[in-house]
């Protein structure tokens, strides 16, 4: 019952904004929503205390499709990991429903923007209680469908319309990927249910199956289909393209959906197959590949861009990239703890740099800001924490998770595992310079923004600075709090995630050498110090850099040339194979040689007659049924018997 | 009989209706307001007619309900014989559903000759129900090949544009199959003496013969479904038909094609169709992936929905075509959620379309602003369309594509791009209409829905939900006929145990 409410109160919420929100105005509707969100989150923190170490159960609703034993039910799946996920959602879900009251004040469709918030609260609680995998893609598309929303929340602008669309396209390629990959699974198991699957997971270790031609691992031809599904969703390299789009919307979206929440889905899908993954050895390091892989390149475009909402979103593609390849190296555990961190912390960059933004009349670009860090003294002092925490300095919550992820890495024996400690040691370092790099262009230095927009500059009111605080309490001790979920007995998910017998990773990165435990600290320190040097000690050094490496900058800068390639390729290809089909295809050929050719020699005479006739055929037609009918009608009555 | 003859009321009903909109005489405006009154109470009964079908069909029962049957020609050993089973439960429901809401949908709309308007809708609605019910291949030709005369009048008289060619093309096209389909018919009569459906289902044709047999018909139905290549009738006759006449034929007249790949070529030609199996699926896989990109690039509205249903019907073809469980099932729902849904995305264009008389994208953007109820009606059948869970659209085209999985995983890859290009150009689409910057002078004077806009939407917006959120209430009364029907083509039994 608790978690039926703790789900739904949001859907409740989202219908009464969403259609009814003319009747009950704009503080009705937030009101609603974030009433019910706090409802929610507070269901979730009493969950959350309650479920963890505790055994997985099934909160059955509804009956959904049964086909044979293809059969999925609308149910809660309640254990440690849905219930760390539910939190997460929930409370920070719930925070941002209240920042938005002061981000949104001015905006005139408020009901409309409360209801898609929560109408994505609720699709990212359903996919992170299902049991099922189709249950899974409802939310998993559902979560889809409102970012979808919320990117062009502000439909009138082309950009925001573009960067909707993109975002769901390129989520629909990863789907793809999802769906081959259920059908695949139906196929080896004979079910979608979870318990079964996981239950006979170990016994298609090593066992071959035939798809597309080619002899494949099972498990890992499964892995595999249903990671392309989280790649698209976790903005994965390759997949990534939308997600710094998605900055087009508005800035509570972005910290919702495009940081803390609907992003990390990727994760805990794989998190949540792990029974899978384990015995798929080739699938975990291409992940651990990918993920590593994604968190140097989004860092490296991050050190070059200078809207504020960029930066912060390459960072969080940079850092979903951690959290994949610690699950890629087996560390789950240490993947879900780096999730429930990175949550806190990015939500908090995001609200503060929307903070920023509103306090600087809606500009984005960071060479136009500067020197206001006096003038918004809450939000300086918030942002340093988010900072400070996203950077892993010691003490603050992504210490202990990146420091995780990293250990881990090193104690592994996947294929890639020293591959991706040392991207992921490298990347360390990009992200605490770009981290730099935004506090200083954005707070410090001479003011770069005009004289009116200066004068403007103001502290954002409590609404928005209170989730602000509470958000940054979590970027500092979540941390700690978190800690048992590193447990290395696995006590804190009492099986909910699953690790092999020869899996001893979350034991062994325990002992790694002192010099990879230092690793990342020294990395932060090089990156923060780094950044120091060249924004506040020496200004005029960016440039030069700049200059004196202008190819790999222009790399950088132009995020690697993907969006360029990809029109190439996919938007200008489809749209050319389009036109093709059609004039050639259906109006060159088809018709050309079929009923126009037939046609041709006819047409003229057809059309004369037929025009003649209009007006009268169909009396004759019309006659001739009512004739047919009373045919039937006389045998029925009087013939029959 | 001691019960009401239910399944000769359903088409009957609407029959007597028509006769008596026929003798309506009057000042002409009271004509007009007679007759749609008629009209509405008289596909309203039908539709509760069929309401009450729905009721007496018992749903453990796998074999034909509701039976009637008396001697028609006698010297011909040919009957009126109806019935029902699961597989054509839903879609008698669906034609009564779709007239009703066509009958509403046009009340302020239609402008030209509202009597003989009514009159046809209401032929069709009869005929539409017989089609599915007649249980005789006689019959049921004559159901079939009747509802090509009054949608052709639809086309040609109430159409727009090039509504003549269109209408010819139409006619052309579905008579060539239709034609085939004759020829099949006599053949068969000739070869197993009898033209009831139920007895042609158990005989056992011979292999050759059951080669031709399967492509005469194939020609008659795969130009209904529409599947490559004979597709190209479609965007015209949508083009240029009314709305309604678009509704009805997306909703129905199109699963005729796949209703009699179930009805006959699986269970009558079963070694023909398992022989031919690759061809269906090659065609489907090219239309699914064809029709998309040809629909990304349409820069008509009515155009682009055509061609998207090619590509939806492609998923049913498939379906059908898996022979198990999964894939029929599936490909039925795909036909019942696609009749829905176009029918309601024609409508939308409609509703525009009623207003500024142009059917041309780039002629609209913005529409949010001023027309809130639209947008998001608009926005459910969009959705609905490219298939997102927990809509009707995304039951079919996943139960279709695990189904087809598990016989041939290249078939369920290719047809998955459709999820792809599916939501390219729908959501392009709707990004062009509804968002954007409202500029357009007239656009700003555009109302929303009227009420009777919004009545004729409701029941597809709910059933397009619920179809979606609880598949099982539809399913379960199929999955007899659907054993059945497994059975008579002698599916393997690890397919049947599966189940």
């Amino acid at each position: 019952m608790l978690h039926t409410v703790l789900v739904f109160a949001p859907l409740v919420g989202a219908i009464v904004a969403g259609l009814f929100g003319r009747a009950i105005g704009d503080r009705g509707a937030q009101i609603v929503t974030c009433g019910l969100m706090v409802l929610s989150a507070l269901l979730a923190t009493v969950g959350l205390f309650a479920n963890v170490g505790e055994p997985a159960r099934t909160v059955p609703l509804l009956e959904w499709i049964y086909v044979g034993s293809f059969q999925a039910d609308w149910a809660l799946r309640v254990d440690p990991l849905s219930s760390v996920m539910m939190f997460v959602v929930s409370f920070c879900s719930c925070w941002i429903h209240i920042y938005s009251v002061g981000y949104m004040a001015h905006d005139k469709s408020i009901p409309r923007f409360m209801a898609y918030l929560s109408l994505f609260t609720f699709f990212m609680l359903m996919l992170v209680t299902s049991d099922n995998l189709l249950q899974l893609f409802f939310g998993w598309e559902g979560v889809g469908l409102a970012s979808y929303l919320l990117i062009g929340f502000w439909y009138t602008r082309p950009s925001a319309c573009a960067a909707a669309i993109k975002a769901f396209i390129v989520n629909r390629v990863g789907d793809f990927g999802f769906v081959l990959g259920i059908a695949g699974v139906f196929l080896v198991f004979d079910t979608i249910q979870y318990d079964t699957i996981f239950r006979g997971a170990a016994g298609m270790a090593n066992s071959t199956i035939v798809l597309f031609g080619t002899s494949w691992d099972t498990l890992d031809v499964l892995a595999f289909l249903l990671f392309i599904g989280a790649m698209g969703k976790s903005a994965q390299l390759g997949l990534h393209t939308w997600l710094p789009d998605a900055m087009e919307g508005p800035t509570p979206v972005s910290a919702l959906i495009h940081a803390a929440t609907m992003v990390t889905a990727g994760v805990f899908l794989v998190a949540r197959m792990s029974p899978l993954f384990e015995y798929a050895p080739d699938a975990l390091a291409f992940v651990t590949f990918i993920g590593a892989s994604t968190a140097l390149f989004a860092a490296t475009i991050g050190l070059t861009q200078f809207d504020i909402k960029r930066v912060i979103a390459y960072s969080t593609c940079s850092q979903l990239g951690y959290m994949f390849f610690a699950c890629g190296v087996g560390a789950y555990a240490a993947g879900i703890f780096h999730l429930y961190t990175h949550a806190f912390f990015k939500a908090l960059l995001f609200l503060g740099a929307g903070s920023v933004i509103h306090a600087m009349s809606d500009e984005q670009d960071m060479r136009r800001m500067g020197g206001i860090w006096r003038l918004v003294p809450v939000t300086y002092a918030m942002m340093w924490i988010g900072t400070l925490a996203l950077i892993g300095f010691p003490g603050f919550a992504g210490f202990f998770s990146k420091d995780a992820v990293l250990e881990a890495a090193w104690a592994s024996h996947n294929a890639f595992a020293h591959y991706a400690f040392w991207l992921g040691v490298t990347a360390a370092v990009l992200t605490a310079f770009y981290s730099g790099r935004l506090i200083w262009m954005t707070f410090h230095g001479e003011p770069r923004a005009d004289h009116e927009t200066m004068h403007h500059v103001h502290e954002s009111p409590p609404v928005m600075t209170i989730p602000l605080g509470v958000l940054a309490v979590g970027a500092i001790f979540a941390g700690w709090l978190g800690l048992g979920m590193l447990d290395a007995e696995g006590q804190f998910w009492a099986g909910s995630i699953f690790t092999g017998p020869d899996n001893h990773v979350m034991h062994d990165m325990h002992e790694v050498p002192f010099w990879v435990k230092a690793a990342p600290f020294v990395a932060m320190a090089l990156g923060l110090g780094l950044s120091y040097v060249f924004y506040i000690l020496a200004p005029d050094l960016p440039a030069r850099v700049a200059s004196a490496f202008r190819p790999l900058h222009s790399l950088f800068y132009n995020k690697w040339y993907f969006d360029e390639l990809y029109d190439l390729v996919f938007v200008r290809g489809a749209k050319a194979l389009g036109v093709a089909f059609w004039r050639g295809g259906d109006q060159g050929v088809i018709d050309r040689f079929g009923p126009d050719g037939v046609a041709l020699s006819t047409l003229a005479a057809a059309r004369r007659a037929v025009r003649i006739q209009t007006g009268y055929v169909y009396h004759y037609a019309f006659a001739m049924l009512i004739g047919v009918a009373a045919l039937v009608t006389w045998y029925l009555v009087f013939v029959r018997g | 009989m001691g019960y009401l003859p239910l399944l000769f009321l359903a088409w009957f009903v609407p029959l007597v209706g028509a006769v008596f909109i026929f003798f309506i005489r009057g000042e002409e405006a009271v004509v007009a307001q007679n007759a749609r009154s008629v009209a509405l109470w008289t596909a309203l009964a039908t539709f509760i007619i069929t309401l009450l079908i729905w009721g007496a069909f018992d749903p453990t029962q796998a074999g034909f309900q509701l039976v009637e049957k008396s001697v028609w020609l006698p010297g011909l050993n040919i009957n009126y014989h109806m019935g029902i089973d699961g597989i054509s439960l839903w879609f008698v429901l669906l034609s009564a559903l779709l007239t009703l809401v066509c009958v509403i949908n046009c009340w302020h709309s239609a402008e030209r000759w509202i009597k003989e308007y009514m009159i046809v809708f209401l032929l069709m609605d009869a005929l539409m129900i017989g089609v599915f019910c007649a249980l005789d291949i006689v019959l049921f030709y004559i159901f079939f090949e009747g509802i090509l005369i009054p949608m052709y009048l639809i086309i040609g008289i109430w159409g727009g544009g090039r509504r003549i060619y269109s209408a010819f093309k139409f006619f052309l096209y579905t008579l060539v199959g239709s034609l085939l389909f004759l020829v099949a018919i006599l053949v068969m009569y000739l070869e197993a003496g009898t033209t009831e459906i139920p007895a042609l289902m158990q005989h056992e044709f011979p292999p050759e013969l059951q080669t031709w047999l399967w492509l005469a018909m194939f020609a008659s139905f795969a130009v209904k479904v529409p599947m490559w290549p004979f597709h190209t009738w479609l965007p015209d006759a949508h083009v240029d038909a009314p709305t309604e006449g678009s509704v009805l034929l997306a909703g129905i007249l199109l699963k005729l094609g796949g209703y009699g790949f179930l009805r006959f070529s699986l269970p009558m030609l079963p070694d023909a169709s398992a022989f031919f199996t690759p061809l269906i699926f090659a065609l489907s896989v090219i239309a699914i992936v064809y029709t998309s990109l040809v629909a990304l690039m349409q820069t008509d509205m009515k155009k682009l929905i055509a061609y998207s249903s090619v590509a939806h019907m492609g998923i049913v073809t498939i379906g059908i075509f898996t022979t198990n469980a999964l894939g029929i099932t599936g490909g039925i729902i795909q036909m019942l959620s696609h009749g829905i849904v176009s029918a309601a995305l024609f409508m939308i264009v409609g509703v525009v379309y009623h207003r500024l008389h142009t059917r041309e994208i780039a002629r609209y953007g913005g529409l949010a602003e001023n027309m809130p109820v639209y947008a998001l009606t608009f926005m459910l059948f969009m959705l609905a369309s490219v298939g997102l869970p927990g809509t009707s659209g995304f039951i079919g085209e996943v139960l279709v594509i695990v189904g087809v999985f598990q016989i041939n995983s290249w078939v369920a890859l290719l047809a998955a791009t459709g999820m792809i290009l599916g939501a390219a150009y729908m959501l392009w689409l709707y990004r062009r209409v509804v968002f954007g910057a409202l500029e357009r002078k007239d656009l700003l004077a555009l109302r929303d829905m009227r009420v009777n806009e919004v009545v004729a939407f409701a029941p597809l917006v709910l059933l397009a939900l619920f179809m979606g959120i609880y598949p099982s209430f539809f399913i379960e009364p199929m999955q007899a006929s659907i054993d059945n029907l497994l059975v008579q083509i002698g599916a393997s039994g690890t397919e049947l145990a599966a189940r």
